[in-house]
């Protein structure tokens, strides 16, 4: 990926990000997310993973945005309004965030050393980043994790429909 | 190129945003859609350092993020639901039952 691809698209996905968390309305924050999440796709095909892009679109903006914009038109949300007493919180939260990301990113472009590994200008092999390659990893390394993974998923399947149901009583 | 520095700072961009939006903001919907941004960062900075050594165990990663964050969004959803059925309101200020 080339600088000139990076920074516009970069740029649109920190605007995209600062538009879910600066909507007053939350349906238009979902959206703001939506978007975020297919430039992050775009992004991960242009870092070779295909197949997490592809999961990307169809888990993330195609069944968790839906549940969330399913839920806040089922609650029927209101914009929020904006309160004057917290606004030294979201001061000090803006301030304490920007310290963090400015210490984050002065310690990764100062640290010196280059990152190890062959480096994003190396050609991958062919296979990489394909859903062979990522389910075979899956199903030999990470078995164990993967069956975990079946359970979680079953128990929070349970879960949802226990707290959600109305009382029987 | 762009090294991979690059995308990672973007994702501790991408990771503060949603840091400092869960901090904030009061409806807990948003507070929720802040966290899904910390998991997205998260992937980024993963698939990234797979990118990086070319080994696939990062992208494998991601596909357990994405699991756990379907999971704890159902989850999370449900209680939302269950709240605002209880006490008609989703503001975090107002829901101080477990606070002290």
């Amino acid at each position: 990926m080339t600088p000139l691809t990076f920074f516009p698209l970069a740029a649109l996905i920190v605007a995209a990000a600062l538009g879910v968390i600066l909507n007053r309305h939350p349906i238009r924050s979902g959206l703001c997310l939506a978007a975020t999440l297919f430039l992050l796709a775009i992004m991960f095909v242009f870092l070779d993973a295909h197949l997490v892009a592809a999961l990307q679109i169809i888990v993330y903006a195609g069944a968790i945005l839906v549940l969330f914009l399913f839920v806040i038109m089922l609650l029927n949300l209101e914009a929020e309004l904006p309160q004057r007493r917290r606004q030294n919180l979201t001061i000090a939260a803006t301030v304490a965030g920007g310290l963090f990301a400015a210490a984050g990113i002065y310690a990764l472009f100062t640290s010196g050393g280059q990152l190890p590994g062959p480096g994003t200008a190396a050609a991958p092999p062919l296979e990489f980043g394909s859903s062979a390659a990522l389910g075979y990893r899956l199903f030999t390394h990470f078995v164990l994790p993967f069956e975990i993974t079946a359970v979680l998923l079953l128990v929070a399947v349970l879960g949802a429909v226990v707290l959600a149901k109305k009382k029987m009583s | 190129m762009v090294p991979a520095t690059y995308y990672l700072a973007l994702s501790i961009v991408l990771f503060v945003i949603g840091a400092v939006g869960f901090l904030i903001r009061r409806n807990l919907i948003i507070m929720f859609m802040s966290i899904e941004l910390m998991l997205n960062a998260a992937n980024l900075a993963f698939v990234t350092f797979a990118r990086q050594q070319l080994a696939m165990d990062g992208q494998v990663i991601v596909f357990f993020v994405m699991t756990v964050a379907a999971g704890e969004v159902a989850v999370g959803l449900a209680i939302i639901i269950a709240l605002f059925r209880h006490r008609e309101t989703l503001n975090a200020d107002e829901v101080r039952m477990l606070r002290w």
